[in-house]
């Protein structure tokens, strides 16, 4: 089924990390509504390889919203127009016939290019490896209701839980500040029980790490929350702030 | 050579712990000299990596995504299975077991599925100890549900995300040890040959996707958990880079691949919507905990479903199936979501959906809410605003998700649902050990053939990733190791290590000099309609043997008429899909070719032929109650048989009526 949207779409082409880029414009025809934004760009790419020219290289895999690797900036946002949705979950029907629509990477220091919009977002993997774990070897847990967690901060955690961990929040910053990632994780695990013991060595060494991959500092705009597609909440910031400044008197005193 | 299960001697329920007790150790500083290499970062993968990591062996771990929190384990919705009985329910490791083996349809190995029912309690325990935030309910106690093919609550879930949540336990404890230096990560790197030495796996070859650089890396041993192979339909639930090639290469290698025809067709998937489709989008089974499913009793009754009343409504799962109702197993739903669609009923503009229903259960659900809130007489709306928003707790991303995908709102009107290729039963052949035929060589997961016989159960896919990664190859893997102490890393330089890697790199100039006239996904999406019309839902003899031709002219003529883009040696990700593809042209042949010789129903492998008269699969004990082992050798397959022994469990005919 073809449908009746002719666009025009301006998309970021890079060959890799040394060259520069530019925008390259691209018309296509009978797009239907139904068709996601990715298969828009498959119609596309299947046209630049039948012409024989390259296809634009971007990041995706699951197409349902929750692995995180689609990573566009379209029309100078993060995932898009729409609210609490990532690029794949994006459809067409959001659009209108004639549209002009551009398509950037993430854009931040801390994420170079790799190719087009595929982008390098390994400092998040090393933020991690810092201190977003528990110490927990496999075998040495105790029964799962041994220790009762309130479902209210069952909750809380699952929600900074649900980050996917895209970058969107990063790519919306003006300071490309990682502080909602980073924050989600933290304010995850020192809600639970099993995070205490690690509380403040973590918040110390996950924003220790985050500084050293030169992302920016945050200055409370929100943008990063507002475009987040799993609206990870601005509080999860406010609570890092103060496990941070609260591991760091800590730390004095030891 | 004939093919040895390794299933320890002794009672069922004593099998493993005796294992454990007598398998050989290897002393910790000899671990620090073994070095273990994984492929794939999903459950299986990360959770090898990090516990292997943490025994002290050296590891590297390889995935093509650009972190190992993108496996697609972070896609699993609804659960995962643990024989806790938390619920008081009556479940035991025991009803685990028996549930898993007859959801099977008889055609997985006890002493394995045993072994899993036993495990699953402790690896809730891990995960709750990695911070996973799992349901809970307001004493703070851990929250069940229900899930297909059971009778018990024994399905533990983070809303609709549980995979998402096991996943990025399962990765901070791998990143843990990447930080510590215990592990290796790859990211984007794709495996594309296996090195042997001496009849055992030595290493692989892989292929780093950014700048096209083949690399050689030695390991003591190789553990495949790379996933399982839906794609090879083109359309699936599966990720789109989901692929089959790392554990095609072992196959290729020398690792028999079992049970290849065995695919799950998951029951409710949000039906395709036009050819421009390129995935699939499940809605978890856990909805059916409150969903019906029904179709009009009219043939092509094109009536908005609000309009339909109650007595025009079929609810075929509950009249067929009463002792299970809308929660009968995937393969028994499937078949008969298809069967009312292929007699007219069908919904939808395709007419290739069924309906999935909450009305009901959201009255019932705003009733008790109006009681607790002691509202008088309340008024139908008020109840079923009281009800859509106890439905909206419990599976509210899920009504996002196919509000996006649809542009309709389940809330108001029923779901549209069809089946969809989902999981693949199939896959390397293993022994007890998680050992493939060849030395050394493992595979876990999704990947290996092992646990979920014909069909798997739901949430059973988490139980057995995770299982398999922290629980058993910690274990198993010392049998072998502990007699490979005194060797010596092998220099790269091997001849073994040059020959496989001239031959990736001949595949691949191959791929790139076709220059052709179709794409890569001209030729998949070709395959995948071959897959699914005459190897998908059902299948009989005549469509099986077209299909191997057919799929025999496809592979020619991609090898004729490929057009590949871009060069070997950069980043290239239409390279990447061509040698995936290339892949799954050999594999769907012999998914055919082993669903051919497979004359008999069971599970998820439906032969027309083989059906009793009410249309229920009907298998055949006395002559293929075996795996189905196929060999590799030169373009041809050769097949092996592990017969199946039930000794604690009576085979019977299935039935959820």
């Amino acid at each position: 089924m073809s449908g009746n949207m002719n666009l025009t779409l301006k998309v970021w082409r890079q060959k890799s990390n040394k060259d520069k880029g530019n925008f390259e414009e691209f018309k296509v025809n009978d797009i239907s509504p139904d068709m996601s934004f990715l298969e828009m760009f498959d119609v596309l790419n299947e046209q630049l390889i039948s012409k024989g020219n390259e296809p634009i290289a971007f990041d995706h895999d699951c197409r349902e919203g929750i692995c995180g690797m689609c990573s566009m900036f379209i029309n100078g946002r993060p995932h898009g127009p729409k609210e609490g949705i990532t690029t794949c979950q994006l459809h067409m029907r959001s659009f209108a016939d004639g549209d002009t629509i551009i398509v950037e990477p993430w854009r931040a220091n801390a994420f170079p290019v790799i190719k087009d919009l595929v982008v390098d977002r390994s400092a998040f993997d090393r933020i991690v490896s810092a201190g977003g774990f528990v110490s927990v070897n496999t075998g040495n847990a105790q029964d799962g209701n041994a220790i009762p967690i309130s479902k209210n901060d069952a909750d809380i955690a699952f929600a900074a839980a649900a980050c996917i961990g895209c970058g969107a929040c990063v790519a919306a910053c003006k300071n490309a500040s990682a502080m909602l990632f980073v924050s989600a994780k933290i304010n995850q695990l020192a809600h639970l029980p099993q995070g205490q013991p690690e509380r403040m060595q973590r918040a110390r060494a996950m924003v220790h790490q985050m500084d050293k991959e030169g992302f920016g500092a945050c200055t409370n705009t929100g943008a990063c929350s507002a475009e987040c597609p799993k609206e990870i909440s601005l509080v999860n910031i406010a609570a890092m702030n103060c496990e941070f400044v609260k591991a760091n008197v800590v730390d004095s005193h030891e | 050579m004939s093919l040895n299960s390794n299933i320890p001697e002794g009672k069922l329920e004593e099998k493993w712990i005796k294992y454990k007790s007598t398998v050989p150790l290897v002393n910790p500083s000899n671990k620090r000299n073994l070095e273990v290499l994984i492929i794939g970062s999903g459950l299986a993968g990360a959770s090898a990596a990090a516990s292997l990591a943490e025994l002290g062996y050296k590891v590297k771990c390889f995935c093509f995504q650009d972190s190992p929190r993108r496996a697609h384990s972070i896609a699993a919705q609804g659960g995962i299975n643990a024989a806790k009985n938390y619920q008081n329910d009556g479940d035991s490791i025991y009803r685990l077991f028996y549930d898993t083996i007859k959801g099977g349809d008889y055609r997985a190995r006890e002493a394995n599925v045993y072994r899993l029912a036993e495990i699953s309690p402790n690896i809730i325990d891990q995960c709750v100890a990695q911070g996973v935030p799992f349901a809970r309910e307001y004493g703070g106690m851990l929250s069940n549900r229900s899930f297909g093919g059971t009778q018990v609550q024994r399905t533990f879930y983070a809303a609709g995300q549980t995979g998402q949540q096991l996943l990025l336990g399962a990765y901070s404890a791998l990143q843990r040890q990447i930080g510590m230096g215990n592990v290796q990560m790859y990211n984007r790197h794709e495996m594309l040959e296996i090195v042997k030495i001496e009849g055992k796996a030595r290493g692989i070859i892989a292929r780093n996707l950014i700048t096209g650089e083949l690399e050689r890396h030695f390991g003591h041993a190789v553990l495949i958990c790379s996933g399982g192979y839906g794609n090879v339909f083109y359309l699936s639930t599966n990720a789109m880079g989901s692929n089959a090639t790392a554990a095609w290469k072992a196959h290729k290698s020398g690792a028999y691949f079992g049970n290849p025809c065995f695919t799950q067709i998951h029951p409710t998937c949000i039906p395709v919507s036009g050819d421009h489709q390129s995935k699939l989008t499940l809605m978890s089974e856990s909805l059916r905990n409150d969903g019906r499913i029904w179709v009009p009793k009219k043939s092509n009754d094109n009536r908005n479903p609000n309009e339909i009343p109650e007595e025009e409504r079929d609810y075929y799962l509950e009249r067929r199936y009463p002792a299970f109702g809308n929660l009968v197993p995937r393969d028994v739903a499937s078949r008969a979501a298809k069967e009312r669609c292929d007699a007219g009923f069908g919904v939808g503009s395709s007419k290739m959906a069924v309906y999935l229903d909450f009305k009901f259960n959201m009255m019932r659900y705003g009733r008790v809410e109006a009681n607790k809130m002691g509202i008088e007489n309340p008024s139908e709306n008020e109840i079923l605003k009281l009800g859509k928003d106890v439905i909206k707790e419990k599976y509210g991303n899920l009504f996002d998700m196919y509000m996006q995908i649809t542009g309709e709102n389940p809330y108001e009107t029923p779901m549209r649902i069809y089946p969809a290729v989902h999981y693949t039963m199939g896959g390397l052949w293993v022994d007890y050990n998680l050992m493939t035929t060849v030395p050394g060589l493992y595979s876990l997961g999704e990947a290996n053939f092992s646990d979920h016989g014909a069909n798997r159960l739901g949430a059973s896919a988490l139980m057995q990733g995770l299982a398999d990664g922290y629980f058993v190859i910690p274990y198993t893997i010392g049998a072998y190791l502990a007699n490979e102490i005194s060797v010596k890393p092998e220099s790269t330089d091997h001849q073994a290590f040059v020959d496989a890697e001239n031959s990736v790199k001949e595949t691949i100039e191959k791929l790139l000099s076709i220059n052709g006239t179709k794409s890569v996904d001209h030729y998949h999406k070709k395959l995948g309609k071959v897959m699914w019309d005459k190897c998908g839902m059902a299948r009989n003899a005549k469509g099986l043997q077209e299909a191997i031709d057919e799929i025999k002219v496809i592979r020619n003529e991609f090898w004729q008429n490929l057009r590949v883009t871009g060069k070997a040696n950069e980043f290239n990700p239409e390279l990447e899909k061509a040698g995936r593809v290339a892949d799954f042209l050999e594999l769907g042949e012999l998914m055919c070719i082993d669903a051919l010789h497979r004359n008999e129903s069971c599970g998820g492998h439906f032969r027309e032929e083989s059906q009793t008269n009410e249309g229920e699969a009907l298998r055949n004990d006395q002559e293929f109650s075996y795996v189905a082992a196929w060999e590799y050798s030169q373009n041809n397959w050769k097949l092996h048989k592990e017969e199946l022994k039930f000794e604690n469990i009576k085979i019977a005919q299935r039935s959820y009526k």
